[in-house]
């Protein structure tokens, strides 16, 4: 890499001079020489986070489109535009100024379904990057902070989306803001007060219309300013610590092995950026999102079935769905466990519990070391089989957020859809991790196997005295480096030591509380590891000379 | 003169009969009689004729309401009960023309099964007046004709019949039902969108309801106009009665402007995506969206650089 420094010949003047007036008021160039050759791994789940940051950009750009002609303002109007079923109806200025993007503004109905398309996917590939980080590792030492900041976006991405799709001020985001008006009434002591502050008075008009308006300096202001700096923070964390990298062959902890940024990976990421415009430009084309002038303007009043939220937010909807009617009354005041479980419960416990599990995985299993090679799913069983679990928690939940449609298409009794969900959505996340830790296992022990024993080559043998038996063949190079890269559980440090004093971390409810932990992380392990040749199995031993060549390192 | 004494003689003669003033009454009622049945056309032989039709329609309703409605709804169309005293079919007294030709004509009524809810399908072969009959042999054709004129006949036939064991709604007329096309469809949205929308969602495409019951769609060209406002005026199912007191004919034109409107409105933003909302659009999100950008992610990981120069 050292030879980037090399002087190269003489470039022509044109582009030599900006080049030198640039270098010489910034020092760039050392800078550059030391980042442009920077080595990216190849993976394609390495991609999906950058799905986000592009649909980002993409964001930022349609919605100042959006800005120039929206009027965040709920003060109401009639409508004269070109959109004749609407015609004379009164409504808001903000549902007028949609309608008006959506058919009088040349490329506005492009550029409005755009920006919703590339929310949906900021959202999604947030899941999906998160999804891979966690069952990777890759979020332990030293990248508990880029795991956090993740969280912290896509909880903020919730809440952005949820006040971008309230702005138009339809029927159906009218009603996402009664639900958001209720969960703020439900919290105990300081919900009402919550509630008149955020509305500016009753729902929805608050005392001059300010709810909208208010939503709008959040959505593109507030938390864009946000985003923009928690994505810079976490790019440049990423930067400096340098990407995680699957157990591919001459890959280690302490060398990455890929692509220099330049040529490579800039090549491959740019085109990436087109891919995520393209797919978005085509959805934005072809499939219609959000048509808010079906929905009408919103009336407080009025209702539809099917009423859903934005997917992010489907889970929100699903346990408030299936929640049963619960209220306490004490003193004279209500408490709503009917709407405070469900908006606070199952989020709260899926974003608290990715928050904690760094450092709760680095606190039971006692490893201090920073990791920069990933594990495999299948090697570490107790994370995977809780991942699982609480996608499959996530995923009930969000499922139940569309009940009646699931009912409606699929002819099944509403009441049953609810059942369904509150009984599987306590029963299915251990399931989940029952089933998941059971397949870990079996993947582990058929690497063992694979290691041990070599793989089945297909070919059958007969020995002199007439028996048959399959050859194994070790496996290849690369396949036996991924499966190698699997940290074999190290034998349990006794409970005591000789002269019976407990071993250290062991003590008090806390100390016996980990060490069960870790046993539990540990103790159904299988070890991958080469085994000695000729130990009595029939393919080795025929080709014992070969395959020992071939097998020693 | 003997002659005309005589004649004249003989009808004072009989004028002063105990019987001359009857039969002077009953000369001048037949006159009468003459000249109304002379002055008014269509009386007696037509009356009776018209009387003898009727009765055989209301006949032919009859047969069809025992063979195909008696065995739940009694036979004299009281309804019937299971041994607990739960209704099994409700009474058909007082529901109206318009009920059964709503019922009947969707194929809702006869009733295959006994569910939570009956399923519009396609009406038995009796009433069935969507056949095809646009055959090009001739005969066929025809006797298509003559069938769907034959289901047209039982529908209102049936119609007649139960209307006839007490009042209710008749079918609404065609000035009644308005022309969807020219409808007030601004107002029928909003009124679409507080009365109907929370069961039959925005635009119309139906919804579930509780105990495995749902709102059918309305968005498919195949509920009439006729229907649609039948249903409104005799709430069948599930489904709240909106008389003439909580929506006025007029209210009722904008609702079926509008319904048929909106279905018949193309997709601006693209393809609808069943415009059933949000839940669609995460799924194409996910789907397609994700699908295709993992897919190209494969894609470009994939690709090596076929010679990286030494740097």
């Amino acid at each position: 890499m050292s030879e980037a420094t090399a002087p190269k010949a003489a470039a022509p003047k044109a582009v030599d001079a900006p080049l030198t007036f640039l270098d010489e008021r910034l020092g760039s160039t050392t800078f550059f020489k030391r980042n442009v050759k920077k080595v990216f791994p190849d993976h394609w789940s390495f991609m999906l986070g950058e799905i986000a940051l592009y649909s980002f950009i993409i964001l930022l750009l349609t919605g100042t489109f959006l800005t120039l002609w929206f009027q965040p303002s709920m003060h109401e109007t009639v409508y004269e535009g070109s959109y004749e079923p609407l015609r004379g109806v009164k409504m808001s200025q903000a549902y007028a100024s949609t309608l008006h993007i959506t058919f009088d503004v040349r490329g506005g109905l492009l550029m409005r379904q755009i920006h919703h398309w590339a929310a949906i996917l900021f959202m999604a590939s947030i899941c999906a990057h998160m999804l891979r980080v966690f069952f990777t590792g890759a979020y332990r030492k030293p990248r508990e902070i880029n795991w956090l900041i993740g969280i912290v976006l896509f909880t903020l991405g919730m809440l952005e989306g949820l006040f971008g799709y309230s702005l138009p001020d339809d029927l159906l985001s009218g009603t996402g803001l009664r639900i958001t008006q209720g969960v703020l009434e439900s919290l105990p002591l300081v919900g009402t007060y919550g509630y008149m502050f955020l509305f500016g008075g009753e729902f929805p008009e608050g005392m001059n219309g300010e709810l909208i308006p208010r939503l709008f300096t959040l959505h593109i202001l507030l938390l864009p300013g946000i985003f923009l700096a928690l994505i810079t923070a976490h790019m440049m964390i990423m930067w400096h610590q340098k990407h995680t990298a699957m157990p591919v062959k001459n890959q280690t902890e302490e060398q990455v092995y890929g692509y220099p940024f330049y040529p490579v990976f800039m090549a491959k990421t740019g085109a990436y950026f087109l891919f995520t415009f393209g797919v978005l430009a085509l959805l934005g084309a072809f499939a219609q999102i959000n048509p808010i002038w079906q929905f009408g303007p919103y009336d407080p009043g009025a209702i539809s079935s099917g009423s859903q939220p934005d997917w992010y937010m489907g889970v929100l909807e699903g346990s408030l769905r299936i929640m049963p009617n619960w209220e306490i009354t004490a003193w004279g005041h209500t408490l709503s466990l009917n709407v405070l479980i469900p908006a606070l419960g199952p989020l709260g416990i899926i974003f608290t519990g990715a928050a904690l599990w760094p450092f709760l995985e680095r606190w039971v299993t006692g490893d201090n070391r920073s990791h920069h090679v990933n594990d495999r799913p299948r090697n570490a069983p107790v994370r995977t089989g809780v991942g699982m679990a609480a996608v499959t928690f996530y995923g009930l939940l969000w499922l139940a957020g569309a009940n009646d449609v699931i009912a409606e298409r699929f002819h099944v009794s509403l009441f049953a859809t609810t059942w369904f969900f509150r009984v599987t959505v306590i029963i299915g996340p251990i399931l989940a991790y029952i089933i998941t830790k059971r397949v870990c296992l079996g993947l582990q022990r058929s690497d063992a196997n694979v290691i041990g024993h070599g793989v089945e080559s297909g070919i059958i043998v007969a020995s002199p005295d007439g028996r048959f038996s399959e050859r194994h063949e070790p496996a290849r190079e690369e396949e036996r480096i991924t499966i190698l890269s699997k940290e074999n559980a190290r034998p349990e440090a006794p409970a005591t030591d000789a002269n019976g004093i407990p071993a250290p971390g062991t003590k008090g409810p806390l100390g016996v509380l980990r060490s069960r932990l870790q046993r539990a992380w540990t103790f159904d392990d299988i070890a991958v590891e080469e085994h000695e040749h000729g130990n009595g199995h029939e393919g080795h031993e025929l080709e014992a000379g070969k395959s020992d060549k071939e097998l020693r390192h | 003169m003997t002659r005309t004494g005589i004649s004249v003689k003989r009808i004072t003669a009989w004028r002063r009969r105990p019987w001359a003033g009857y039969a002077v009454v009953l000369a001048a009622l037949a006159a009468i009689a003459g000249i109304y049945a002379g002055f008014s056309p269509q009386t007696d032989s037509a009356e009776a004729a018209n009387n003898t039709q009727a009765a055989a329609d209301l006949q032919n309703g009859q047969q069809l309401f025992n063979k195909n409605c008696a065995s739940c709804h009694g036979l004299r169309g009281e309804g019937t009960k299971d041994a607990k005293g739960n209704p099994l079919a409700p009474s058909l007294l007082g529901v109206g023309a318009a009920s059964v030709d709503f019922q009947v004509a969707t194929g809702r009524m006869p009733a295959m099964n006994p569910g939570a809810q009956m399923p519009r399908k396609e009406p038995i072969p009796e009433f069935n007046t969507q056949i095809k009959t646009d055959y090009h042999d001739p005969e066929k054709r025809a006797q298509a004709e003559k069938q769907k004129a034959q289901a047209e006949k039982n529908i209102a036939d049936l119609r007649e019949y139960v209307a006839s064991m007490g009042g209710g709604p008749p079918v609404p007329t065609k000035e009644q039902v308005g022309d969807p096309q020219k409808g007030d469809a601004a107002l029928g949205g909003k009124l679409f969108r507080t009365n109907c929308a929370q069961c039959h969602n925005f635009t119309g495409q139906g919804g579930a309801l509780t105990g495995g019951k749902y709102a059918p769609p309305l968005s498919k060209s195949d509920v009439t106009p006729t229907q649609i406002y039948e249903a409104m005026l005799t709430g069948p199912q599930a489904m709240p009665v909106f008389n003439d007191t909580t929506l006025t004919e007029k209210d009722k034109q904008a609702i079926i402007a509008y319904v048929v409107q909106s279905r018949e409105e193309p997709n601006p933003g693209g393809n609808g995506l069943g415009r059933i909302g949000p839940v669609s659009e995460g799924l194409a999100g996910w789907l397609i969206g994700m699908g295709l950008l993992v897919l190209a992610a494969m894609w470009i990981t994939a690709k090596k650089p076929k010679k990286l120069k030494k740097s």
